[in-house]
């Protein structure tokens, strides 16, 4: 058992950050110690982020912060910005949550290592390059010496988080902040990181500030936690303590929030979609005078179906093609094969017949923020699949329909004639679902609609869907990376990896006793807490 | 205010905010406006017939109505002149006229002038007249209503041709792309001034001759912007919603993908204006625009050019000019800033977007 240090590093005193007039942190204190990993957690809009960049002076000029800020023996209070670049890059390292953006698309890899060691450490040239080529293989990357030419797009998410944590390591840091390093990543990948992660720290003896909002990778991976709510602090102690007897009634909400229970059993087993082969390639560019490589297959073909009121939770990792899946069953998206919806051929139907058949088939799409016009209010969001499917209602009826739906989705009726930018991640979803179940449709597509929420808004969400499924005797296609919430909603899976069925069937069967190695693998890396 | 800022939505009011806030622009809008709504009742403030006038008794309003000259004991049955003297001193002994505070249209040639036309300024023409003795003043001001009103409608012309060309490439996509691009290129490089000097050759270009031909082209520059927006907004989430809704392709457009490309077509709109308004007026000035005799700004210059001894038609055709496009190039800056949504944030949110509040699942 690894001994965390006791030697306080970075110190937070009274911490309060006031953008313009509003308070967003309030009397935050904290430590953290040499070597130990202190997490940082809260749901969004905690001010977990804002701390940490505030604790740094990182925040934009409107931005006041206020309060005793210690980094070993330097008072961050009064440090002048020569002293801050100093330290930034230096004594602390960042690693942020977006890997997609973090790195420059126009320069290779090993340059943009190599400007922090020459800005910080005046390395340049042969002596640069062989340093970062030791980075590269701190952080396990594969071929060092290929990659430090590489640019940036040509490898994946995982590897460029890596690289951002050779970045911030590059100068033996003492501090490393880690705001969500893991959150844009799979579920395997995220392990590996936070495994090197710790790691690193150990062989370097730095303090560890880990922000996240998820957890399950607290539990296995921090030595204390300190939990925020609303830019309050609720809670501080070391994780064991806090996980097993949460003092503050957040904490115990949070820890509580992981969705539970199990959809009500699908009584009918006649299938209402039934699809035979249905597979989805994509052709690649031909070169000058090559011969056409052949197609690039996101989803080989295979054959699904799913009965009256039951879920199919269809799982995999980003790149996976469950979402192409998902279009090609909808007819949103190219796709070949059989597609029989309720003895109607979809795969047969053009035009108006197919625009008729839509109202029976429906979709949430995972990003509340993107799937609501901007522009319209929640009256027209919702109620314009009905005006157009059925003419022939009054507005009166529609009005009645709206409204009545609303609160089906347990939503006030007054929000019908506000926008959507009023409302909460989990309000917009709500939306999002009466937009689908205005028009009473038989099997509603779920496209990760909980992946963008916080976990207690993800219970609510799943908790509804499955009143609705039982109320309405809905079939749900449910796409998900996130084990706990499938286990919560679906009553059988099909696992896919690069286009491929892994594995299918019950599901409580699968996620317990996986047959193939890659579900296993995925069971191990969600850390799904025992059913009660 | 307080009912129409109710209904619009809470982005537009931010954007109103911030035009509002520029002053440059907010003055400029208030003068142009001003000088347009002027502009527009030119017949009421440069004229060379009376507003109102009274005779033997009864009422005319010759600026309304062509009362014929025997009405007031002429012999011709032609429109009454009520600047020939014997009208007027007629009307005068029976009656009396209101005169505009300019008594000159832009084509009437005054008769009396004490100097050999171009005439410099004087009470009488305040900015003097042109080489065929028409009052300066008069003209500038039709002139600049004919060519704000030419840039109107030939900008109105543009945004629905180029927003419905841009709409529907960008929307469909694929081949209707390729092909409307290809084709818009070819189309982009014919050279519009040439066709409108070889025009003028074959017909007498009038007002809507020139829209036409103008409109032909015009619409080129708006296509880009308006694909580029619809090729984005095609693939969000809230699109693919209503075709899963199973709406038709125009219902989409309109309702869903349109009210988001108009951001960026909207602040194209000020800099189509100013074009318009240049491309007239070079046209003028160089005999291939509008017919002989129309008051427009580009003969102006022309005359300016060609008279170099009579300063006063070069220097009024040039403030003129620049002022106007001043203040819409002023106006424009606002608009496009108000719409930059790097200016709304800074003026709306307090608080930057902490990264976590979009957090997105590894499939996004």
């Amino acid at each position: 058992m690894r001994e965390p240090g006791t030697t306080p590093l970075l110190q937070l005193h009274d911490l309060t950050i006031a953008f313009d007039e509003v308070t967003v942190v309030e009397r935050l204190s904290l430590t953290v110690n040499r070597g130990e990993t202190l997490a940082l957690v809260g749901e969004s809009g905690s001010g977990k982020s804002v701390s940490a960049l505030g604790a740094m002076n990182l925040l934009p000029p409107n931005a006041r912060v206020k309060g005793r800020r210690r980094l070993g023996e330097t008072d961050l209070t009064t440090l002048n910005d020569r002293g801050w670049r100093g330290l930034r890059g230096g004594r602390v390292g960042f690693v942020f949550q977006e890997p997609m953006t973090s790195l420059n698309p126009l320069h290779p890899i090993g340059k943009q290592i190599g400007e922090t060691l020459r800005l910080h450490q005046g390395l340049s040239g042969k002596a640069a390059r062989a340093r970062t080529r030791e980075l590269l293989e701190q952080v396990r990357l594969p071929r060092a010496e290929e990659l430090l030419d590489a640019w940036p797009h040509q490898i994946s998410g995982g590897q460029r988080q890596r690289v951002m944590i050779a970045m911030a390591i590059a100068n033996g840091p003492e501090l490393l902040i880690a705001d969500e390093p893991t959150t844009a990543l799979d579920v395997t990948v995220q392990q590996e990181i936070l495994i090197l992660l710790a790691e690193l720290r150990d062989m370097h003896g730095m303090g560890m500030l880990f922000i996240t909002h998820d957890l399950n990778l607290v539990r296995r991976h921090a030595d204390r936690i300190c939990v925020l709510n609303g830019g309050r602090e609720q809670e501080t102690g070391p994780v064991t303590e806090v996980f097993n007897h949460p003092r503050s009634d957040y904490t115990r909400l949070l820890l509580e929030a992981e969705p539970t229970g199990r959809p009500t059993p699908a009584t009918q087993v006649a299938p209402l979609l039934n699809a035979r082969r249905i597979g989805v390639s994509f052709p690649r560019p031909t070169r000058l005078f090559a011969r056409r490589p052949p197609p690039f297959e996101a989803v080989k073909p295979l054959d699904l179906h799913v009965a009256p009121g039951e879920t199919l939770g269809i799982v995999g990792e980003s790149g996976s093609g469950k979402t192409t899946l998902a279009l090609a069953l909808l007819r949103l998206g190219q796709g070949s094969g059989e597609i029989e919806f309720d003895g109607i051929r979809l795969d047969q139907l053009t035009g108006n017949t197919l625009r008729r058949q839509r109202s029976n088939l429906q979709v949430v799409f995972q990003d509340p923020y993107g799937s609501l016009s901007p522009r319209l209010p929640v009256f027209d969001i919702v109620s314009e699949g009905l005006r157009f499917h059925h003419p022939e209602l009054t507005k009166a009826d529609v009005d009645r329909r709206v409204r009545a739906t609303l609160r089906e989705v347990g939503l006030p009726e007054e929000c019908a004639s506000r926008y959507p930018h009023e409302f909460s991640g989990g309000q917009r979803q709500r939306i999002a679902v009466a937009r689908a179940i205005i028009l009473e449709p038989r099997l509603v597509v779920l496209d990760e609609p909980t992946s963008a929420l916080d976990r207690s808004v993800q219970k609510q969400l799943v908790e509804l869907l499955r009143d609705l499924q039982a109320r309405r005797h809905l079939s749900y296609l449910f796409i998900s990376h996130d084990l706990a919430v499938v286990r919560a909603m679906a009553h059988r899976v099909l696992v896919l990896k690069d286009g491929e069925v892994m594995e299918e069937g019950d599901c409580l069967q699968v996620l317990e006793n996986p047959a193939s190695d890659y579900t296993r693998a995925l069971v191990a890396a969600a850390g799904l807490s025992p059913r009660e | 205010m307080s009912l129409l800022s109710r209904e619009l939505s809470p982005i537009t009011r931010r954007r109103l905010a911030v035009f509002r806030d520029n002053r440059r622009a907010r003055v400029s809008l208030w003068i142009f406006a001003a000088l347009f709504v002027v502009s527009l009742v030119a017949e009421l403030i440069a004229n060379d017939r009376p507003i109102v006038m009274q005779y033997e008794g009864k009422w005319y309003v010759p600026v309304m109505v062509d009362y014929p000259d025997t009405e007031f004991g002429g012999f011709l049955p032609s429109p009454a002149d009520y600047r020939d003297p014997f009208v007027h001193d007629e009307i005068t002994a029976n009656g009396w006229m209101l005169w505009p505070p300019i008594p000159f249209s832009y084509e009437t040639l005054d008769m009396q002038l004490d100097h050999p036309a171009p005439s410099p300024p004087t009470t009488r023409h305040w900015l003097g007249t042109d080489d065929q003795g028409r009052d300066v003043l008069a003209r500038v001001i039709y002139g600049f209503r004919l060519s704000v009103i030419f840039a109107l409608v030939l900008t109105a012309g543009s945004l629905v041709l180029g927003v419905l060309a841009g709409g529907i490439q960008g929307y469909f996509g694929g081949k209707v792309d390729l092909i409307g691009q290809r084709f818009t290129e070819i189309w982009s490089g014919l050279p519009m001034l040439f066709l409108l000097i070889i025009l003028a050759s074959l017909v007498e270009p009038n007002f809507w001759w020139l829209l036409g031909i103008m409109l032909l082209f015009s619409w080129l520059g708006l296509v880009d912007v308006v694909r580029a927006e619809f090729l984005r907004a095609r693939n969000l989430e809230y699109v693919r919603a209503a075709r899963a809704m199973g709406l038709p392709s125009w219902l989409i457009m309109w309702r869903h993908v349109l009210p988001n490309a108009m951001v960026a077509t909207l602040t194209f709109i000020p800099f189509l204006f100013t074009g318009a308004i240049t491309t007239l007026t070079a046209l003028d000035f160089l005999g291939f625009g509008l017919p002989p005799g129309s008051p427009s700004l580009g003969e102006l210059v022309a005359q300016g050019k060609n008279n170099l001894q009579a300063p006063w038609l070069g220097i009024t055709a040039f403030i003129t000019l620049s002022v106007m496009l001043s203040l819409l190039v002023f106006i424009g800056e606002g608009l496009r800033d108000a719409f930059d949504p790097r200016h709304i944030q800074h003026a709306a949110s307090p608080s930057p977007a902490t990264n976590e509040s979009r957090r997105s699942g590894p499939d996004a």
